[in-house]
């Protein structure tokens, strides 16, 4: 009960400030803002594939470039971003789901090879075919949208352009973990023996698990595009997916708001801590160890262990009535 | 009496292993049929081979006279057989209800439907009576890991029932669960068989357990049936007593 309030508190304390920090921040605040909740919907995607259904993937980097490229590629052509926006997630989820099947086979660290080489297949494209992609030089002047005929052009309008997606982002997620799926997708991460013995099609659970994390990786690359306005291929290499794969493990895989704090962290931290120079990246570095050997299940994990010993305790011990009657009972038998 | 599940010249062997050598079976409805051996003599790879979980290497399988043989365990599970694993097979970051609705979701609509259609359709419900039948009720809210070996147990075995199914193959239901509980699972087990007419066959090694609940008994021995019968034949058989309970 108590954990439900705080839990809440935070929720709303958390929604006034993203609603209100572009009155406070300048442009670059904002644009890092809004990097944050492109960020975090790619995070989302992956959390899906591998915090709930255990699929090791490093190729969410490759699906937020198709989605960015596909995006800049139409819209610099004139096509209406709605479109190439649904193309993007599309083309990401039939990529994503075909990039499931390996999962079928291999697990683990096998597994995460795999995507690893598809992520860089996927850059190499990115980078050498220039008659498509612009090669090096990328492509440019990468039109924000409109909506409804209103311009979303100045930094301010873009970030709650891309807050409204996080938000969609995040219902549509909420709805599907708290789905049979969510549950199937936690069966086949725990025990896919178990799970298939169940009559989970643990094949098609798969793939899905893939498709829809690839999907939302194509979402978050075309908000990307529009947001940097320019997408070359060096973003998208492998750096971004163990990045990507990061947050979603800094902020407790499994956890529904473990990938906004996880982006928050891979975000705006590097930020906060540029005073201290060349500095950053070793105490980020040394942070992310601390964080891993004492608390491998994240940062929302370490919140749930401080808030567990007194459930646990209550839950070892069943209540004495009931263990007295199932005995008398058995007893009676 | 209709025969339920048909296992004819089934075979698997592994390199040069011959786990399974040519067993042959049939289960009627309603019955619970015990399947007995010494360690290795191949009881499990002949469920895993009957469930799909493994690929026979020759043979037949048919269930209600419909050949099955390599189907998917989550195909013949939906068709309704279901069964528990030697080893415990729970989901430990689940609750207990958790577990239960999850082992009664898939028989229930389509892929879209448990995705868009109504969350829980009485899953709750089938979940909290099933709990209250194994006596787990008191501990619906808890993660699963969480419980003793024991609860465990049984909540392994209530997952196999979630879905109501025709035919449950269970592996050493009662390893490792103490007396109390040993009554408590048989009487269960014998309620479900008898109200919901659900065929069972059961590997075990606890020989009263088997004695008291099956009404016939197979043994394996290296991978071959070298006696059945009831279970008072079985405990005279002379090649029984020298291959198994001699030891």
């Amino acid at each position: 009960m108590r954990r439900s309030v705080l839990a809440g508190g935070a929720l709303a304390l958390a929604a006034v400030f993203l609603l209100l920090a572009p009155f406070a921040f300048r442009p670059y605040g904002i644009f890092i803002l809004s990097m944050w909740a492109v960020m975090t919907i790619a995070a989302i995607g992956l959390n899906l594939t591998l915090g709930y259904a255990g699929q090791v993937s490093l190729a969410q980097a490759a699906f937020v470039g198709i989605g960015a490229y596909v995006t800049a590629y139409m819209t610099t052509k004139g096509w209406p971003f709605w479109m190439t926006y649904v193309i993007g997630g599309v083309a990401c989820f039939a990529i994503g789901w075909v990039l499931g099947y390996p999962a079928l086979r291999v697990q683990h660290h096998y597994l995460a090879f795999v995507t690893l080489a598809f992520n860089t297949l996927v850059y190499l494209v990115f980078r050498n075919e220039e008659w498509l992609t612009g090669g090096i030089y990328g492509i440019s002047n990468v039109p924000r949208p409109s909506v409804l005929g209103w311009s979303m052009n100045s930094p301010r309008e873009f970030y709650y352009f891309c807050l409204a997606h996080l938000a969609l982002v995040s219902l549509a997620a909420w709805w599907l973990i708290r789905s049979p799926w969510g549950r199937a997708f936690i069966a086949l991460r725990e025990n896919p023996i178990r799970a298939l013995s169940l009559g989970v099609d643990t094949r098609r659970y798969t793939l899905m698990a893939f498709a829809l994390g690839a999907g939302l990786g194509g979402v978050s690359g075309a908000l990307y595009a529009p947001l940097v306005q320019f997408v070359d291929p060096t973003p998208f290499a492998l750096g971004l997916s163990l990045n990507l794969l990061l947050m979603v493990v800094v902020g407790g895989p499994g956890y529904f708001f473990g990938p906004f704090l996880g982006a928050l962290v891979a975000v705006l931290l590097p930020e906060w801590m540029r005073f201290t120079e060349g500095y950053y990246l070793m105490g980020y570095a040394v942070l992310v160890i601390v964080l891993m050997v004492f608390c491998p299940t994240g940062l929302l994990g370490l919140v749930d262990r401080m808030f567990k010993p007194s459930r646990k305790t209550a839950a070892a011990e069943p209540p004495a009535g009931a263990v007295a009657a199932a005995a008398q009972s058995d007893g009676v038998r | 009496m209709s025969t339920v599940l048909e296992v004819r010249d089934l075979r698997k062997s592994f390199g040069g292993i011959v786990a399974v050598d040519g067993v042959s079976f049939d289960v009627n409805e309603g019955e619970i049929l015990g399947i007995i051996g010494p360690n290795g003599s191949g009881k499990s790879t002949l469920f895993n081979c009957i469930l799909g979980q493994l690929k026979p290497s020759g043979g037949d399988v048919r269930l209600d006279g419909r050949a099955v043989t390599g189907m998917r365990p989550c195909d013949l599970n939906r068709l309704g057989v279901s069964r528990t694993f030697q080893l415990l097979q729970v989901f430990p970051q689940l609750t207990v209800r958790e577990n239960l609705i999850l082992a009664g979701q898939e028989h229930r609509g389509t892929m879209l439907s448990r995705l868009v259609g109504p969350r829980d359709a009485g899953l709750t419900q089938a979940a909290d009576r099933m709990l209250a039948f194994f006596r787990l009720e008191h501990l619906a809210d808890e993660e699963a890991g969480g419980l003793s070996y024991g609860q465990q147990k049984l909540l392994d075995a209530a997952m196999a029932f979630m879905a109501g199914p025709r035919l449950a193959l269970l592996d050493e239901p009662a390893g490792g669960v103490n007396l109390t509980m040993l009554a408590s699972l048989r009487e269960r087990l014998k309620a479900i068989n008898s109200e919901q007419g659900a065929t069972f066959v059961v590997i075990e090694h606890n020989m009263e357990f088997v004695m008291a609940l099956c009404n016939r008994i197979l043994v394996l021995a290296e991978g071959r049936i070298i006696a059945q019968g009831d279970p008072g034949e079985v405990r005279r058989d002379p090649k029984v007593i020298e291959a198994y309970l001699g030891h």
